[in-house]
């Protein structure tokens, strides 16, 4: 090859205890390719980027950055070299401006008004439309994004690194993000593009790294495969689509909500409005939306951890819950899983048949008088792991000891096994890898099937497409009409969740209001 | 070379245990050598400290007794410290404890017997916890700062202290001292081996971390406690009250610290004076800590900081040096321990040479 390539890694390994998180890991990504890193959690991506960007460094092999091997010492020698990577996680603050959250980023001291023209050159050659005096935390997750883009692309990158970009934006926005993408691309940048979203490769990159098990597995090229294909070499099986019974009918309406309100909780909360729907045995319901449109808040209030403004606004069959406390609504019958496992689903520190005691004590006879059975406990644990295969060392294995995907899964069956008549779900299969994803849906319809009503809220449309019955939109606090998922409309879908924050009006008008 | 922290992948059970012995170890190396270059005889001062103490049988009644108060507070102040719930004024519950007890006896009379001595020892149960509800109060109401509070709160109990022992409970036969009649023969604790100084309390402080080692490992209440403490949305999402988690640990708190007041006055003191607040309540602290917020933890740590504060005497007398030298280890300890708590979560790794990307 005349020109070597942009980046070059060969046996790049690194050990962490415990683990080998990279295994003798090479590849190489050419100038002006869009090249897909594929795998499923804990395969060792971020890990390998991280070594790529300076944050840690390698136990052995070597990275080329044009032919000639270099170390890489910190963030600020990857940046030097032209390497700009745009996190998962924001790092902004939200109650300063766009400008100013660029310019805190920025290695060199730039006065803030040539920094200004540079951001508006920089989003006029790429399309990218943002005020940059807006205050963060008045902006879309989307929009954020774009912060943090217009700050890689600054630095002039000749790679790029995007970890999981799209997870939280609308089908609108992906589609403007790789518009800039493939332009930057043809400007002759390099893009490392990290996501688990199998059409979205096909879609965009010209090749695709598989890792698995902190291994390379193969480097295929995406435009020739399958998604399917691509997706059993991640997770090194086949795998399973969703068993539905044939011919079920859906009964009466078992989970009632009308005119739910909760205030907003701080000045970044979002509340909820007048929401209404209802949910019938053996339905699964799902809410889509972009994060941080009232999500959390419609979790916790229908858990019971928020009470409502209007006891009347909850009601599992006949039994009004909207005043009773999450314990109570369970002893109704209605559980939930909230989308943050560490810390909210589950305790970290603690072992999983005592993560069993928190949701589990008073409709598994787990107490008797105050004093906990840890032996009813720890059964009830192995039996949740056995029956939702949980990788785990056994009920005393500390919750933080197990990877997310069967944190999720054991979480997932925690509330499952108890039978539960109202299910109520936060991104059941957020970071899990595809395999637990397949498991933990087929243990959602199958709860479903035995009468139970499910809601299933997620901003991982395709999850909803595939999973759900009936589909609904909420877009800052408030809950679109439901629509059934047959026949459903994406492009109307993709509008909801932009609501008045998408690019179908012009920024600067939507938010004058 | 340099040093790096990393995270275990479980909590080392061998860091939790032998990370207060090498506290307790360390302080008396260091003590040591601090004391020699102050030209103090270092070693005889850490000795009479720390090992006249255990070694002298007849030492051993006054650790008893002292350990008794320490423990009982201890019990109390790790529940609140599991719940992150920050009680640092039990020094002035075990003064409401011992006043409340107080009251009971005053009106009681000269004559009364072993249900009154009962209903002291429950006022002051009461008293404790009735202190301690202040800073619940405030806390669950308008989200006050229980730090601040209940600090704030032990130095208005010295003032109420100061005004009952100097005015309306003023021993009348006292010779004008500030100090409450001492109590009759009836309402004292009962000695357990005669010809000791060892009364009732120090059989109770010796019972009760059992009962509360099943309380946190066995009730729906210590699971509570600890779920709050590790992970408070978890508590919620579980159905766990965090304002009710407040109130409970700090009412026990409260309570125990109430209790040792009781026990204190009624056990070893007979009688409230300006003196009373000795500094249990605060050095009970230091206790929990050291105990690794356990109930038999604090029973092991009580008996430890008993040992040093009887040391202090042994020491003021042979080496001369201040009493309050008991706390300046005391002190010592509590950093040491809480400068340690990272060892059981992380360990230390020495990185000798930087690694490089053209190894291979």
């Amino acid at each position: 090859m005349q020109t070597p390539p942009r980046l070059d890694l060969s046996g790049i390994t690194k050990r962490f205890p415990g683990v080998l998180a990279n295994d003798q890991v090479s590849f190489a990504v050419q100038p002006g390719e869009i090249h897909a890193l594929l795998g499923e959690n804990g395969a060792g991506k971020s890990t390998l980027v991280k070594m790529i960007y300076g944050i840690m460094q390698p136990d052995a092999g070597v990275i080329r950055w044009n032919g000639a091997p270099i170390t890489i010492a910190n963030p600020k020698a990857a940046r030097k070299l032209g390497i700009g990577m745009v996190f998962q996680h924001f790092s902004l603050f939200e109650a300063m401006t766009v400008l100013e959250n660029i310019a805190l980023g920025m290695d060199a001291k730039i006065p803030a008004r040539d920094l200004e023209a540079k951001i508006v050159a920089v989003m006029q050659q790429y399309g990218l439309k943002l005020e940059p005096h807006r205050i963060v935390s008045t902006l879309s997750v989307g929009e954020r994004q774009r912060i943090e883009i217009v700050r890689a692309l600054l630095l002039n990158p000749n790679l790029l690194i995007m970890d999981e970009p799209t997870s939280v934006l609308t089908p609108q926005e992906v589609e403007q993000l790789f518009v800039v993408l493939r332009q930057l691309a043809a400007e002759g940048c390099s893009i490392l593009y990290i996501s688990h979203k199998l059409h979205e490769i096909k879609a965009l990159c010209d090749t695709a790294t598989i890792l698995r098990g902190g291994k390379l597995v193969d480097t295929c090229d995406p435009a020739v495969e399958t998604s399917r294909s691509m997706a059993e070499k991640m997770i090194g099986g086949s795998l399973k689509d969703i068993q539905r019974g044939e011919g079920r009918a859906l009964g009466k309406p078992k989970l009632i909500v009308q005119g739910l309100s909760v205030p907003k909780d701080g000045p970044f909360g979002v509340a909820l409005k007048d929401i209404g729907f209802s949910v019938k045995a053996g339905e699964i319901f799902g809410i889509a939306g972009v994060a941080g449109n009232g999500q959390n808040a419609l979790l916790l209030a229908l858990s019971g951890e928020v009470a409502a403004q209007n006891a009347e606004a909850i009601y599992v069959d006949t039994t009004c819950v909207g005043a009773l406390s999450a314990k109570q609504r369970r002893l109704a019958g209605m559980a939930s899983v909230p989308e943050e496992r560490n810390g909210h689903a589950a305790v970290p520190d603690f072992s999983l048949s005592d993560n069993a005691i928190l949701t589990a004590r008073d409709r598994m006879g787990m107490v008797s008088g105050g004093m906990v059975n840890a032996r009813t406990a720890k059964t009830y644990a192995g039996e949740v792991i056995t029956a939702f295969s949980v990788k785990a060392t056994g009920p005393a294995a500390m919750a933080d000891s197990l990877s997310g995907g069967n944190l999720q899964k054991f979480i997932m069956g925690r509330e499952i096994m108890q039978k539960p008549q109202v299910l109520v779900v936060s991104q059941p299969t957020w970071g899990v890898d595809a395999g637990a994803a397949a498991a933990i849906h087929q243990a959602l319809v199958d709860l479903a099937a035995t009468g139970s009503a499910i809601v299933v809220i997620s901003q991982d449309l395709d999850e909803l497409l595939s999973l759900c019955d009936t589909l609904a939109v909420i877009n800052e606090g408030r809950l679109s009409n439901p629509m059934p998922v047959a026949g459903a409309n994406i492009e109307e879908i993709g509008l909801l969740m932009g609501g008045i924050h998408g690019e179908t009006q012009t920024p600067e008008l939507s938010h004058a209001s | 070379m340099r040093l790096k922290l990393e995270k275990r992948p479980a909590p080392s059970t061998f860091m939790l245990i032998a990370t207060p012995i090498a506290s307790v170890l360390l302080t008396m190396l260091i003590g040591m050598i601090v004391f020699d270059a102050i030209g103090i005889n270092g070693q005889r001062a850490v000795v009479d400290i720390f090992l006249t103490p255990v070694l002298a049988s007849y030492k051993w009644q006054d650790v008893a007794v002292k350990a008794a108060p320490l423990i009982i507070i201890a019990l109390g102040l790790s529940i609140g410290n599991r719940a992150q719930i920050w009680n640092i004024g039990a020094e002035g519950q075990y003064v409401l404890g011992a006043l409340f007890a107080a009251a009971v006896g005053l009106y009681a009379g000269p004559d009364a017997g072993a249900a009154t001595l009962i209903l002291m020892i429950l006022a002051g149960i009461i008293g404790g916890a009735a202190w301690a509800a202040i800073p619940a109060l405030l806390k669950t109401r308008w989200d006050v700062n229980e730090i601040l509070t209940s600090l704030m709160l032990t130095y208005v109990s010295f003032q109420v202290l100061g005004f009952l022992v100097g005015g309306p409970w003023k021993d009348p036969n006292g010779r004008n001292f500030p100090a409450t009649a001492p109590l009759p023969e009836g309402l004292t604790l009962p000695i357990l081996f005669p010809g000791s100084t060892v009364h009732l309390g120090v059989a109770i402080a010796l019972i009760l971390p059992f009962l509360f080692w099943i309380l946190m490992s066995r009730s729906v209440f210590g699971f509570q406690i600890r779920v709050v403490g590790s992970a408070p949305h978890a508590a919620r999402h579980g159905g766990f009250d965090a304002k009710q988690t407040i109130w409970m640990a700090l009412l026990i708190g409260g309570g125990m610290a109430g209790l040792a007041g009781a026990l204190e006055f009624t056990g070893s003191l007979k009688a409230i004076g300006l003196g009373f607040p000795s500094g249990y309540g605060f050095t009970a602290i230091i206790v929990a800590f050291l105990g690794r917020l356990h109930p038999i933890g604090c029973l092991i740590a009580g008996i430890v900081l008993a040992i040093t504060y009887v040391g202090g005497q042994v020491a003021q007398t042979t080496v001369h040096i201040p009493n309050s030298t008991a706390g300046i280890f005391q002190a010592m300890m509590l950093f040491f321990i809480l400068a340690s708590d990272i060892l059981i979560r992380y360990r230390v790794r020495v990185i000798k040479a930087k690694p490089s990307g053209a190894q291979a």
